[in-house]
């Protein structure tokens, strides 16, 4: 089960180093080092381990957080939609019982899961992380081996603190160059996105390497693992190195004194060997990247803000020809037509992909001395209490209000619309969030996709614009 | 877990890519109700309009596709959202086989759990099946082996793979937590020796 003598890469590293045992060829019993749950499914994965006589076999390794159902409105207690207190009520009951460290919803160290498990110092390099959430490859951003599961997964997670698991095929994304003016991790990914597209990383574990990559702080490493799983792969990751150990020393749960030097002694050795190999290589230059907005219902209808909307008629494969023209149906686009100049009715800043404090500075960097347009309805979310709290050390929050954004509670909020927090059907909304997807936001809402810089430049002026226009 | 070796039923072809698990079953319908009610809402977007009503153009809703039990699909079928929800919307609506060229990983793994068989083929394939489909209600049926792994339908015989240990797992119907726990000792081990090597994770 273990990858053969020779050079290895950092996911062969991790992979071999968690083997409990081979259940069959290409398939491994794995420990699994933490279990992060939430409430969108915490309260029926305890529920079911009950059901089946089972217990929590290491509740010290198992970590939970409201943070899908909850209300992000100001002064918010609970949840507004009509299932949220049971859920949350459930995932409490659960904790309490099995012992589980619960960061409840209003709780110093509360936020969207996959923004604090770095943040508190829980995801470490090395370390093998499961989370019932798509998104949970974000955390292959720190070197950690990271994807998300099922509900019966979970369940298998509780029970034994193991998982069984295919060996994915490795690939490798070379990021060359320097990001432009302008132009955010969330620009690079989306574009990679679009040149694999949503189905080209499916069975593959990704690792993202390169000048660009070492050249990019912690904050954009998560935006960029994060959406892995929008062209198919559970696992996106990132060589831990200097910055990362920096970012991860001091906090909460990070290691300290002598056991942080033996855990850096360890973490120093995670990197892909010089000669490994994988199973496919895509190589990018970050300086050719423009800022990027989605015109479609799939993460992989991605284009440059000052290109034109795509025409279906110029399509020669029947079944793309469709995928398209549903698509900009759905998003009441006209093929052909430059897509910046789009009037847009909501702006949400938020999310797992883009809610830490980098993406808000950026974000307030565009919005200070301007206001929100008078026909816009604009959010921004921060992703975790801490960072909430930076945030108005360092007067974002005021810099967002005053120019007429709503500045609300850490949570999923708009990106996923389990927690009441909906845009309405027709509406226009100019997302940070990973998912365009047909209903994603609510139904018959249309989503475009941005980085944060971006969707503030369409907040203040009221349409999809290019950002670097603003800024000149 | 139920068994599963033989499948003689309806196909229905639904083969537009990135079908993803949002579409599958909408976050409110698996949110509001439990595992057992999720069967009405399953692809509710496609199948349904605004006001809730069958959409007549939706072959989903059309005879004899409508009582199948088998689901041809394009490629990357269940991309996306990790929601297992929708593989139990799907099941309880009444597919037990999904049949594409590629799924996304984490539905394909929830598609196991469940015991629904997800066969992966080539895109010609698939599309080779869902042509026959659409001649009408004779061409319907598909027989599905699991224990010989082909794939009967009017124009022919076609085999498939499904790796073996999750081929045993459906056959016999066997429970993953069961097969895990029987794996306790080594468990046990490796945390023991993880204890001393990695100190840091075990506070």
């Amino acid at each position: 089960m273990s990858t053969p003598p020779g050079p290895r890469t950092l996911f062969d590293k991790i992979w071999d180093a968690h083997v409990v045992a081979e259940m069959a060829p290409g398939v491994a019993l794995l420990h699994v080092d933490r279990h992060f749950v939430h409430d969108l499914g915490g309260h029926a994965a305890f529920t079911e381990l009950e059901r089946q006589g089972l217990s929590v076999r290491n509740p010290a390794q198992v970590f939970a957080v409201p943070d899908h159902v909850i209300s992000t409105a100001p002064g918010r207690t609970g949840g507004n939609a009509p299932w949220s207190q049971m859920h949350i009520d459930g995932l409490r009951r659960g904790c309490r019982k099995w012992g589980v460290r619960l960061f409840d919803v209003n709780d110093p160290q509360q936020g969207i899961v996959h923004v604090i498990g770095p943040e508190q110092g829980l995801t470490l390099p090395g370390i093998l992380l499961l989370c019932a959430d798509s998104h949970t490859c974000t955390h292959g951003a720190i070197g950690a081996l990271a994807w998300g599961i099922g509900a019966s997964e979970i369940v298998h997670v509780l029970a034994t603190q193991t998982i069984v698991q295919r060996r994915p095929q490795r690939m490798r994304v070379w990021v060359d160059g320097t990001l432009g003016r302008g132009v955010e991790p969330k620009d690079l990914i989306l574009s990679v996105i679009g040149i694999l597209g949503a189905g080209g990383g499916t069975g593959y574990a990704i690792e993202y390497a390169g000048p660009a990559i070492e050249a990019m702080e912690i904050s954009g490493r998560l935006t960029l693992c994060n959406l892995s799983i929008e062209m198919g792969a559970k696992v996106g990751m990132i060589a831990p190195d200097e910055r990362t150990f920096h970012y991860v020393a001091g906090r909460p749960f990070a290691p300290q004194g002598a056991m942080w030097d033996s855990a850096l002694a360890h973490w120093r050795g995670l990197s892909s060997d010089a000669h490994a190999v994988f199973d496919r290589e895509l190589r990018v230059d970050a300086s050719r990247v423009a800022p990027q907005i989605t015109w479609g219902t799939s993460p992989q209808d991605v284009m440059a803000i000052d290109a034109r909307i795509p025409d279906p008629a110029q399509c020669s494969d029947p079944g793309q020809r469709e995928a398209i023209a549903s698509a900009l149906a759905y998003m009441d686009l006209v093929p052909g037509r430059p897509i910046a100049g789009t009037r847009v009715d909501r702006v949400f800043i938020g999310s797992c992909t883009n809610s830490r404090f980098a993406d808000l500075e950026r974000a307030a960097a565009i919005v200070r001395g301007r206001r929100v347009a008078s026909h816009v309805e604009a959010w921004v979310v921060p992703g975790s209490q801490a960072v909430k709290r930076e945030a108005e050390a360092a007067g974002l929050d005021r810099v967002f209000r005053d120019a007429g954004f709503q500045w609300r509670e850490p949570g999923c909020s708009l990106c996923v619309g389990a927690n009441g927090e909906m845009v309405a059907p027709g509406q226009r909304c100019v997302s940070t969030s990973n998912r365009n997807f047909v209903g994603r936001q609510g139904p018959g809402a249309r989503t475009h996709l941005a980085s944060p810089a971006m969707a503030a430049a369409a907040a203040v002026s009221g349409s999809l614009t290019d950002v670097r226009a603003l800024r000149g | 877990m139920e068994k599963l070796t033989v499948l003689d039923a309806i196909a229905v072809p639904l083969l537009m890519a990135n079908l993803n698990t949002d579409v599958i079953i909408r976050i409110e319908r698996m949110s509001l109700y439990p595992r057992g009610e999720l069967g009405p809402w399953a692809l509710e977007t496609l199948r349904l309009d605004a006001e809730g009503r069958e959409r007549p153009d939706c072959i989903l809703n059309q005879a004899p596709f409508r009582d199948a039990r088998i689901l041809l699909a394009g490629a990357n079928f269940g991309c996306g959202s990790s929601r297992e929800m929708a593989v139990w919307a799907l099941q309880e609506r009444g597919y037990a086989c999904i049949i594409a060229p590629s799924f996304g990983d984490i539905f394909f793994n929830n598609c196991l759990q469940n015991g629904v068989l997800a066969i992966r083929l080539p895109a010609q394939r698939v599309e080779a099946v869902a042509e026959r489909l659409r001649h009408g209600a004779t061409d319907a049926r598909v027989r599905v082996d699991l224990e010989r792994q082909e794939i009967r339908y009017a124009g022919g015989v076609i085999a498939f793979e499904v790796e073996p240990l999750a081929r045993q797992s459906l056959l016999q119907g066997l429970d993953p937590i069961a097969l895990t726990l029987q794996r306790e000792p080594e468990i046990a081990a490796f945390q023991a020796r993880d204890r001393t090597q990695r100190p840091w994770l075990y506070g």
